[in-house]
């Protein structure tokens, strides 16, 4: 008996390109929309987007291409750290918050441990999926206990946390001599190295690349990614089936807030070495990392394409704004209508009422 | 005591309503939609878009008032397209209202550029704000001369709107249609009533009540234009429509304690204690009272309960 590779192989093709053609029709359709806005404000297309690609991958030694890898790592991380809650149907916008907590976690331990690196490396990870995982954590209680909106206490969530590790860097741990809002430089024996001499790139990114891959691993595979993925398409229907969607939603939500605290350190070990105020905030990795779990319909995968994507947009905008008269924020203008179109085709079941109120 | 007088002198009175306008507005307008079945989180950028055009407005027609139209456009416009992409093409609205807000903040940025050919923000001596009214007996009155008097109209405005919304929505046939459809979509079909007709209507007057915000804040606060100067008023908005249990008058006390907070940690900041503690005042009050509205909700419902009741 022969097996039909073909037919499968063409099968899986076709699925393929059945899942890909929403996010590309979306992503061509943003993009003429864009030209469009460009050219009624008399400026042209062709040559901002040109510029935009340049921006995004060209540069001497391909140093626009390190630049969008490298800014990709925090939007991916931050896009896995969404899809894994709303794949559950659990709308955490306070990505934000849990971010800047688990930066702020990481630089702590790393300045003030003074234990050798490969100790204090994991120590300061661990801290910041503890940080960000109990913070979202406590979103997931207001809204269990208390029936108070996971996406609005989320989002509210979000300013306290800011507030609070703003306070953190003017205040008790500042690096006076500096005369900036930001803690004392990591030692270098808790940085993550870099890979090569003439490089931006950094050994952090395989941390990044191992979330991707244990969530896609867990989200699709596993047993809770099984209850994780009914109880996004119908709460009820996993109820009777016997899912605890409370237990799944408290581990879904301390999850999620995990990796976001994860990516913080990541980037203060690897990119910052030190915390400072507003650069976790500022570049809006929280909210691009949302757009590529909406993008991709949560898929770990696709958040990996679309956060490289969307990284390549924002940095290709840098480019754009230095050698043409548009800004680089076009490029936040041509992500938000590519979701918008997105979102139109889409047929999301968020757990979610219709009036943003759960059941109880 | 001495401290606590302090804290509330004629400034800090005056400057009650000025922060509580462009939250209440918002909120009305999120109100309206809630009622509708609209699920708006896009306020905050509604009030971007606002504040942007208003200052366009103003500076291009040499007119306050004419910005202000401009502002309502504007909003309305937004709001246009949000309605055409939730209402009749049925995309997920939550998604939507994000993506709008994300809109506002990259359209206004290039828009300056292009407008005005600046970055970060837009000042002028040209560029005509709103006056503020004198109250002639009202402003004489200790506490609530500074509380009223001295506003430009659109606060007087916003407050007049509570009136309106709750005799509009209660009073008024087409409010009934409204809620209607909000409540049970398919009832109101079956008497004729459009849903989404109704809808539209709502999602494109909280477009235009999101541009007074904004207006009042671009025109009214200040005569200038800041990127992102809203500043999570909108998400604010958002939360006072949930504690305000989409009710005019409880939105309207949702929105004075909101900017009534948001105006002492001002004064908190004044009196030496660090910015950071102070700015997380208004979330974590808002946070708080969703709580005690839960909390009490539940006990209501409870005692229905237990009174064997209907609840109501």
């Amino acid at each position: 008996m022969k097996p039909p590779t073909g037919a499968r192989l063409r099968g899986a093709l076709r699925a393929a390109l059945r899942a890909l053609q929403a996010p590309l029709i979306a992503i061509a359709g943003g993009m003429l929309i864009g030209a469009a806005i460009m050219l009624l404000a008399g400026h042209n297309p062709v040559e901002a987007y040109s510029a935009m690609v340049e921006g995004a991958v060209a540069g001497r030694n391909l140093s626009n291409l390190v630049s969008t890898i490298n800014r990709a790592a925090p939007i991916v991380g931050m896009g896995i750290a969404a899809a894994i809650a709303f794949r559950a149907g659990f709308f955490n916008i306070g990505g934000e918050g849990q971010l800047v907590l688990g930066g702020a976690a990481a630089a702590l331990v790393a300045v003030y441990i003074p234990l050798p690196g490969p100790v204090v490396v994991p120590l300061a990870l661990l801290a910041a999926a503890l940080a960000g995982g109990l913070y979202a954590l406590m979103a997931a209680f207001f809204e269990f206990r208390f029936n108070v909106p996971l996406l609005v206490s989320t989002l509210l969530l979000n300013y306290p946390a800011r507030f609070f590790t703003g306070y953190l860097v003017t205040y008790p741990f500042r690096d006076v001599p500096s005369g900036m809002n930001q803690t004392n430089l990591v030692p270098e024996s808790a940085r993550f190295a870099l890979l090569g001499p003439h490089t931006q790139l950094h050994a952090g990114l395989f941390v990044t690349l191992a979330i991707v891959v244990v969530s896609a691993f867990v989200i699709d595979r596993m047993v809770p990614g099984y209850e994780i993925r009914m109880t996004g398409l119908n709460s009820r229907f996993s109820r009777y089936g016997g899912v605890d969607v409370k237990r799944l939603g408290y581990w879904t939500m301390f999850a999620s807030g995990a990796v976001a605290g994860l990516v913080g350190a990541i980037e203060v070990l690897g990119v910052l070495y030190r915390f400072i105020d507003g650069a976790l905030t500022l570049p809006l990795y929280a909210w691009t990392g949302i757009m590529t779990a909406l993008l991709s319909g949560s898929n770990p995968i696709g958040v990996l394409v679309a956060g490289l994507f969307f990284s390549a947009l924002q940095t290709g905008g840098f480019g754009m704004e230095r050698s043409t008269e548009v800004v680089r924020e076009l490029s936040r203008v041509l992500q938000a209508v590519i979701i918008m179109l997105v979102a139109v085709r889409a047929s999301f079941e968020f757990g979610l009422g219709k009036k943003g109120e759960p059941e109880t | 005591m001495t401290e606590l007088v302090g804290l509330f002198d004629a400034n800090l009175l005056s400057s009650i309503l000025r922060f509580v306008a462009p939250i209440l507005l918002a909120a009305l307008g999120g109100l309206i939609c809630e009622r509708a079945g609209v699920f708006n989180i896009a306020l905050e950028g509604l009030m971007l878009t606002g504040a942007f055009a208003a200052v366009v407005g103003s500076f291009f027609l040499n007119n306050a008032t004419l910005g202000v139209l401009t502002a309502m456009l504007a909003g309305a416009l937004l709001a246009l397209i949000f309605a055409v992409l939730a209402v009749s093409l049925g995309g997920d609205m939550i998604v939507l209202g994000i993506a709008t807000n994300l809109l506002a903040s990259g359209l206004t940025i290039f828009l300056l550029r292009t407008i005005f050919g600046v970055k970060g923000a837009f000042r002028d001596e040209n560029l005509k704000g709103l006056g503020s009214i004198t109250i002639p007996v009202v402003k004489d009155i200790p506490i609530l001369g500074p509380i009223f008097s001295g506003h430009s109209w659109i606060v007087y405005l916003s407050l007049l709107l509570v009136v309106v919304t709750q005799y509009y929505l209660f009073r008024h046939r087409l409010g009934l249609r409204l809620r209607g459809v909000g409540e049970v979509p398919e009832a109101a079909a079956t008497l004729g009533v459009s849903v989404s007709g109704q809808r539209y209507v709502a999602v494109i007057l909280s477009g235009v009540l999101c541009g007074l915000a904004g207006a009042q804040l671009s025109l009214g606060n200040v005569t200038l234009f800041v990127e992102n100067m809203s500043a999570g008023r909108g998400w604010i908005a958002v939360a006072a429509v949930m504690l305000g249990q989409a009710h005019p008058l409880g939105v309207f006390g949702a929105s004075l304690l909101f900017g009534l907070s948001d105006t002492i940690s001002f004064r908190l900041q004044g009196l030496g204690m660090p910015s950071q503690f102070t700015g997380m005042v208004p979330y974590v009050v808002t946070l708080l009272s969703l709580f005690a509205i839960q909390l009490q909700k539940r006990r209501r419902a409870a005692a229905a309960a237990t009174a064997a009741a209907p609840a109501k």
